[in-house]
C-alpha cells in the first residue's frame, strides 16, 4: 500500500468539545494510522484547544455543532468530549444524519464499552459510551476475574489528583459512582458492584490509583485468577501504556459478608495509571485512559467499516 | 461571650470505626435511650464512613445501617437523629433512604480542600427537609484562611453550619483556636468543632473553640471513635458545667450513660497507645488505625511503619486501600533486605 492509499483508507472524524479531554484526544488522533482528524469543534473562541488545533493544521471552529451539521459529508465519526448534558442534546442530531458517536461523557446513552472486554460487540452501534475513567481502569480487571471465577460482588476505589478533576466531575460525583458501579456488573460480569471515588490534593499530584476488590465464589483457582488478571493488565497496557499493577494480585481468605452474599475469599488488585503526557501532565492517568480508550474504539470502528 | 452550644454525640457513627462497624440494633437502642434521657440534642448514627460506607474498603456493617437509624429514631423522645454522608462513598440514594428512615440532620463530609463535591448533596438534604451540616475533614492539613474559603463554598450551597474536623487528632489548642476563629469571622452560618483525642487535647480543643465562639461541638461517649477516640461527651459536659458553660445536658445522667450503656461495648476505650499517639503526631486519618493493625497482622509487617508511610504519602480519608498497598510494599522491602543478608 502506498502512503497515498493509506491516507485514503482512513476514516474521517471530528472532536466535539475543545476542553482538556478534547485537546488530549486530538493529540492522540493525530498519531492514529486509521483515523483522520479533520475538525475540532468548540464554543469558546478563546479556547486553548482550538488554538492548538489550528496550529496542528486542523479546521477549528467555535460555532458549535451547527457548523458540523452543515458539513456532515466530511465526517464519519464524532468523538464527544463535552458534557453529559450537551451530549444528550447532540446525540439525536448526529443519529439523524447518520454520524456515529463515541461518547466520552457519562451520558450513558449507548452501550458501555471497554476496549479490552467488549469492543467487538458494539462496533456497529450508532452511539457507544466510554463509562468513566474509573470504569475504564477497573471493569477489565473485574471481567478478568469473572471469566475464570464466580464474582458475587466487586468493589473499586479510584483515587485521582484533585487538580485532574474538573468542575463537571466535582458537581456530578454521584453520576461517576453510579455509572462506574453499573459497569462493574454490565461489563465486568460481577453480580453486584460498588464504586468509590476519592480526590487527593497532595502536591506534587499523585498518579491515578485504582483498587479492585472481587469477592470470589467457592472453587476458584488462585493461579488461574492471578494469570487472568495479569493477562488483562498486559492487554489494557497495549492501548494505555502507563497502566500497570503495583503488586501481584493479593488473595485474602476470610469470611466476608458482601452485598452479593457471604464469601470465603477475595482478590485485590492494586493498579496505577500514568498518563502519556499528551496535553495533561502524566499524573492525570484518569484522563489519559479515557482518550486512549476512545482512540482504540474509533480505530476498531474504522477497521470494521473498511472490510 | 455567650458560650452556649449545641452538642452532637457521634458515638454511633464515629464509634462505629472502633468496633469495626459491628454495632447491633440492641446496642443502638440502649445508647440512644441513655443519651436521649440525658438531654443530648443530636445523635449521629451511620457506618463510620457515612451512609453507604459498608464495603471491602472500609469494612462491612454487621447490621444494615438503615435499620440502626430506624431503631434510633424510635428510641429518641427528644433527640434528632443525624447521619454522615461522604460524597464519593455514599450516594444521594443513601441520603434519601436515611431521610425516609427518619434522620433529620445530614452531615456532608469532604476532605478539607474538596468542599465543591458536596454541592449536590447539601442541596438534596434541603429538598428532603433535613438540616445540612458541612464537615471539613483533616482540617489540620491546611491553613485557617484556606479552610475558610472551603467553608464559604459549603455555606453558599446552603449548609446551615460548617465544621472544623480534626480527623487525625493532630491539632494543638492553638491550631483549633485559629481555625475556629478564622471561620467564625469568615462565614455567616454556624461553626462546629469535631475533635479527636490522640494528643489528649480533645476536650481542651473543644473548650478553646468555645472561647472563639463555636456554635456546635461533637463528642463521643467514653470517647468511642476512630483512632485514639474522640472528645468524650461525658467529660466535656462535666467540664462545661464546672466552667459555667450551659449545655442542656444532665452531667450525672451523662456519666451513667457512659458507664452503663457505652463502656460495656469497649471497656478499654480511652487509652492512648503508641499507634493512637502516632496518628496524631504524624497527622494520619484516625479511621486507618484498625485497618493498619489488621494489615500488619495479615502481611506480617509493623503497624507503626505502615502509619508513618501513610503520613509521608499524604493519603486522605477514604484511601484505606492504600494501607494494603503500603503493607505489601513493606513486605517486599523486608524480603529484599533478607535476600541481601542471605547473599552477603
Amino acid at each position: 500500500m502506498t502512503l497515498e492509499d493509506k491516507k485514503m483508507a482512513k476514516i474521517t472524524c471530528a472532536v466535539v468539545g475543545s476542553g482538556n479531554i478534547g485537546t488530549d484526544l486530538m493529540y492522540k488522533l493525530l498519531r492514529s494510522p486509521h483515523l483522520e482528524l479533520t475538525a475540532m469543534i468548540g464554543v469558546d473562541p478563546a479556547s486553548d484547544g482550538l488554538r492548538r488545533a489550528r496550529a496542528a493544521g486542523i479546521d477549528a471552529t467555535h460555532e458549535g455543532v451547527d457548523w458540523l451539521l452543515e458539513r456532515v459529508d466530511r465526517f464519519s465519526l464524532i468523538f464527544e468530549a463535552t458534557s453529559a448534558w450537551v451530549h444528550r442534546q447532540n446525540a439525536p442530531r448526529y443519529q439523524e444524519v447518520g454520524l456515529t458517536a463515541v461518547d466520552l461523557t457519562p451520558a450513558k446513552l449507548g452501550p458501555l464499552v471497554v476496549p479490552s472486554v467488549n469492543l467487538d460487540e458494539h462496533l456497529g452501534a450508532p452511539n457507544v459510551n466510554l463509562i468513566t475513567c474509573g470504569g475504564q481502569a477497573t471493569a477489565p480487571i473485574v471481567h478478568a476475574v469473572a471469566r475464570v471465577s464466580e464474582v458475587p460482588y466487586a468493589e473499586i476505589v479510584s483515587t485521582v489528583a484533585s487538580v485532574s478533576a474538573g468542575p463537571g466531575t466535582r458537581q456530578n460525583i454521584d453520576e461517576f459512582t453510579k455509572t462506574t458501579s453499573s459497569a462493574l456488573v454490565e461489563v465486568g460480569g460481577a453480580r453486584s458492584g460498588k464504586a468509590i471515588m476519592v480526590l487527593n490534593p497532595a502536591e506534587p499530584p499523585i498518579l491515578m490509583r485504582n483498587t479492585v476488590f472481587c469477592a470470589l465464589g467457592d472453587g476458584y483457582d488462585r493461579d488461574e485468577v492471578a494469570q487472568s488478571v495479569l493477562d488483562m493488565v498486559s492487554e489494557v497496557s497495549q492501548y494505555v501504556p502507563g497502566y500497570r499493577l503495583k503488586n501481584e494480585p493479593v488473595f485474602d481468605e476470610d469470611v466476608f459478608q458482601t452485598p452479593g452474599g457471604e464469601v470465603k475469599a477475595r482478590v485485590v488488585a492494586l493498579l496505577e495509571v500514568e498518563g502519556a503526557g499528551d496535553y495533561f501532565p502524566p499524573y492525570a492517568g484518569n484522563l489519559d485512559i479515557m482518550t486512549a480508550s476512545a482512540v482504540r474504539v474509533g480505530e476498531a470502528m474504522a477497521k470494521s467499516r473498511m472490510l | 461571650m455567650n458560650r452556649r452550644f449545641r452538642l452532637t454525640d457521634s458515638t454511633l457513627r464515629d464509634g462505629s470505626h472502633a468496633v469495626a462497624h459491628q454495632f447491633t440494633e440492641e446496642q443502638v437502642r440502649k445508647v440512644v435511650k441513655a443519651l436521649d434521657a440525658a438531654g443530648v440534642p443530636v445523635i449521629e448514627v451511620s457506618h463510620g464512613d457515612g451512609v453507604g460506607g459498608s464495603s471491602f474498603n472500609y469494612g462491612f456493617s454487621h447490621t444494615n445501617e438503615m435499620n440502626l437509624i430506624k431503631a434510633a429514631v424510635e428510641e429518641a423522645a427528644q433527640a434528632k437523629i443525624a447521619v454522615l454522608m461522604v460524597p464519593g462513598i455514599g450516594t444521594k440514594q443513601d441520603l434519601r433512604m436515611a431521610a425516609e428512615a427518619g434522620a433529620k440532620v445530614a452531615r456532608i463530609a469532604t476532605h478539607c480542600t474538596e468542599a465543591d463535591i458536596s454541592q449536590q448533596h447539601i442541596a438534596l438534604a434541603h429538598d428532603l427537609g433535613m438540616e445540612s451540616v458541612g464537615f471539613l475533614m483533616m482540617a489540620h492539613m491546611i491553613e485557617p484562611q484556606h479552610l475558610a474559603e472551603e467553608a464559604k463554598k459549603m455555606e453558599s450551597y446552603g449548609a446551615g453550619s460548617v465544621y472544623v474536623v480534626d480527623s487525625a487528632g493532630a491539632m494543638t489548642m492553638d491550631d483549633a483556636r485559629r481555625r475556629v476563629g478564622t471561620l467564625k469571622r469568615s462565614v455567616g452560618c454556624q461553626v462546629g468543632i469535631h475533635a479527636h483525642n490522640n494528643l489528649s487535647l480533645a476536650v481542651a480543643n473543644s473548650l478553646a473553640a468555645l472561647e472563639e465562639g463555636v456554635d456546635q461541638v461533637d463528642g463521643c461517649t467514653t470517647g468511642l471513635g476512630a483512632g485514639a477516640g474522640n472528645c468524650p461527651t461525658e467529660v466535656l459536659i462535666a467540664t462545661c458545667e464546672k466552667s459555667g458553660i450551659p449545655t442542656g445536658v444532665d452531667p450525672l445522667k451523662m456519666m451513667d450513660a457512659a458507664q452503663e450503656a457505652v463502656r460495656p461495648i469497649r471497656p478499654e476505650q480511652g487509652v492512648i497507645d503508641r499507634d493512637g499517639l502516632l496518628l496524631g503526631y504524624a497527622g494520619v486519618y484516625g479511621s486507618f488505625l484498625l485497618h493498619a493493625k489488621r494489615a500488619a497482622e495479615r502481611y506480617g509487617v509493623d503497624t507503626k511503619a505502615i502509619l508513618l508511610e501513610l503520613g509521608q504519602r499524604k493519603v486522605v480519608g477514604g484511601q484505606e486501600d492504600m494501607i494494603i498497598d503500603v503493607a505489601m510494599e513493606l513486605q517486599r522491602r523486608a524480603a529484599a533486605a533478607l535476600e541481601t543478608v542471605a547473599a552477603s
